[in-house]
């Protein structure tokens, strides 16, 4: 039995279905996270969750009970928002014990409570601060320390990081994914960031204009993509447009390429996806000839756009600490037949 | 552009801001302030000695002290129904849907876009013996006799409360549309209740609004003019037309102008302790 249900959840803005026939079972202590673009309905899900917004139909079931119907105040799940949230006019130590006080804990030890949720955030010094004299990271924390306070069934996350800069949002990804598995709470991760998706989470849920186009953990997510838009919005990949002319092989630009076709008929349209570090680059007269049209140099890898018979392609190849290949060189391109995924149709 | 340090530049660039306020606003004030310190005499007009006689008189005489009494009084009770209206107003106001907010954003506005004097004699005729209000309530049973509030207080209130709601309204608006509309789902999902979230977590943050609305409606007026001289008329005097009598008809300026320099002083007084206590109190919290 799931701790978390969703069951057919759907919501209409008049003429437009934000969030389709949406179902899903979250285990208890499980990190979800929904993933995708901008106005795919991931939010509006989170906000059914939490209760701000009412479902056209389908029901949402929290430990056996039906909670469709339960206002947000006495769901008591713990929710951070994207903008944080805070209550200006309290500081950060008043911020977290609110939602004590409005559970009835006396006033010494929610302080208490209060207190100690900000050390697990390592905001302990920071207590009596107001949120306009706290940095963005801080303020995070405040929200974070003020949703689980309450002790929450459930954590909901509301793009969290996104206002974080590059270098922070990295390491409260580790910080959040710790404190989430020390505390066993349930939590659901709205993102539009495949980063953050892969890296926190057991399970994701790929969601495209409110449908669910996929739901797989993070590895299998990557390297086994149900469809070429999971397979382009989750990761880097080269999308092929070509077509299937025997059995196993695949023709890209009058090219031949050798791919497990058994899903697909002799003469069907179909996509093939292969990501850029799949590729084995070298200067060995082996594989297909490509010549480099721009060299970027990532730091821990090369990230080459290269020009083929197949088409443009993008390479990435680990920093060996030896230079790379610069622009206009000739190279060769290898990769092994279980790198390619095959899509049906055409997709893009 | 030069990036060189032009140090003169903003002063050059307020000068005739400046200018314009010193010779039309300064130097009437300074007029005043000299006029106010010259003895009256009956016969001779204004003398032409230095004395804070005038000033000895307003604040000794019990007249002036009711008047003053009166003026404050007034203020703070138009601010406080001011506050009473404008808040949930303002509030109802910023959570219609944008197309209604404009409608009732007008009409909330309405009464400052008539004159002073069509509005007051408006409500005059509303309030008087003859008028509207004494029809209905007449009509209703409440009496057999006339009702009139002109030459009261309450007609004074009245008048001043519907010319003066709006910046009230408009104050708290705009604080209320700095709030992170999250911060009240925010509340919500820990448990408070819908009443709670508004006691504690908006309202409060309305506070500047509310606060600054209330010093430009307690100085507005205390210092008003048109309304009280045609509601109150010469029965209820409030400062501003205790002045305006000993200039045009005592035609004691000395002592009008007196009268007027303290009211200025006393409004002053007020509003700057009432921001200082305001600053104290909010100035960790918000920007």
């Amino acid at each position: 039995m799931s701790f978390l249900k969703f069951d057919s959840l759907r919501k209409e803005f008049g003429d437009f279905v934000a969030v389709h026939d949406m179902s899903l079972s979250v285990e208890r202590g499980e990190f979800i996270s929904l993933l995708g673009p901008s106005g795919c309905g991931k939010t509006t899900t989170l906000q059914m969750v939490a209760g701000l917004l009412s479902p056209t139909s389908g029901k949402v079931i929290l430990d056996g009970k039906d909670i469709t119907n339960t206002p947000p105040n006495k769901r008591g799940l713990g929710i951070v928002f994207q903008s944080y949230a805070l209550f200006p006019h309290m500081s950060a130590l008043d911020n977290v014990a609110f939602g004590l006080e409005m559970r009835g804990v006396g006033k010494a030890e929610r302080l208490e409570r209060a207190h100690n949720a900000l050390n697990q955030v390592k905001l302990g010094q920071f207590v009596d601060r107001f949120p306009k004299d706290m940095s963005g990271g801080q303020r995070q924390r405040v929200a974070l320390a003020r949703a689980l306070v309450i002790e929450p069934p459930v954590l909901l996350l509301d793009e969290p990081l996104s206002n974080l800069d590059a270098k922070l949002r990295e390491d409260m990804r580790i910080e959040l994914r710790l404190l989430q598995q020390d505390l066993g709470v349930t939590t659901i991760l709205v993102t539009h960031d495949q980063e953050e998706a892969l890296s926190m989470s057991d399970r994701i849920v790929v969601m495209q204009q409110g449908d669910v186009s996929q739901v797989a953990a993070p590895l299998d997510l990557y390297e086994r993509p149900l469809n070429s838009f999971v397979s382009d919005f989750v990761g880097k990949t080269n999308i092929l447009q070509g077509k299937v002319t025997d059995k196993n092989v695949v023709s890209v630009n009058q090219i031949a390429v050798s791919v497990n076709t058994e899903a697909h008929v002799v003469g069907a349209d179909v996509a093939l996806s292969i990501r850029p570090e799949k590729f084995t680059m070298s200067s060995d007269n082996a594989g297909l000839p490509v010549r480099v049209k721009a060299s970027i140099f990532m730091g821990a890898s090369w990230l080459y756009s290269v020009e083929s018979d197949m088409g443009e392609l993008l390479v990435t190849q680990p920093n060996t600490g030896s230079a790379g290949f610069a622009r206009g060189d000739s190279a060769y391109l290898a990769w092994e037949e279980g790198a390619l995924t095959v899509f049906g149709g055409v997709q893009a | 552009m030069s990036t060189e340090k032009t140090p003169n530049t903003p002063y050059l660039l307020t000068a005739p801001g400046v200018l314009f306020f010193a010779a039309l606003l300064g130097a009437p004030m300074i007029m005043t302030l000299l006029l106010s310190l010259h003895s009256y005499d009956f016969n001779l007009g204004v003398q032409s000695d230095w004395t804070f006689g005038n000033y000895a008189e307003v604040i000794g005489d019990p007249y002036f002290q009711k008047i003053f009494g009166r003026t404050f009084g007034l203020a703070l009770w138009v601010t406080v129904i001011c506050v009473a209206i404008g808040v949930p107003e303002a509030y109802v106001l910023s959570r219609l849907n944008p197309r209604w907010r404009s409608i009732f954003l007008l009409i909330v506005l309405g009464p400052l876009l008539i004159s002073v004097v069509v509005r007051t004699l408006g409500w005059a005729l509303f309030f008087g013996g003859s008028g509207i209000l004494s029809m209905v309530s007449q009509a209703l049973g409440f009496g057999d006799e006339p009702v009139s509030l002109m030459f009261t207080f309450t007609g004074m209130t009245i008048a001043l409360v519907h010319v003066l709601v709006p910046f009230m309204v408009i104050s708290v608006w705009a604080s209320l549309q700095k709030i992170d509309p999250q911060s009240e789902d925010a509340a919500y999902s820990l448990g408070a209740s819908k009443m709670t979230v508004l006691r504690r977590i908006t309202l409060p943050q309305a506070m500047p609004g509310i606060l600054s609305g209330s010093i430009i409606v307690f100085a507005l007026t205390a210092s008003a003019f048109a309304t009280p001289a045609i509601i109150g008329g010469r029965r209820l005097k409030v400062v501003a037309t205790a002045a305006y009598d000993e200039y045009l008809s005592t035609l004691n300026w000395p002592l009008g102008a007196a009268i007027a320099v303290l009211l200025l002083i006393a409004n002053i007084a007020i509003i700057v302790s009432y921001n200082k206590l305001v600053e104290r109190r909010f100035a960790k919290v918000f920007e």
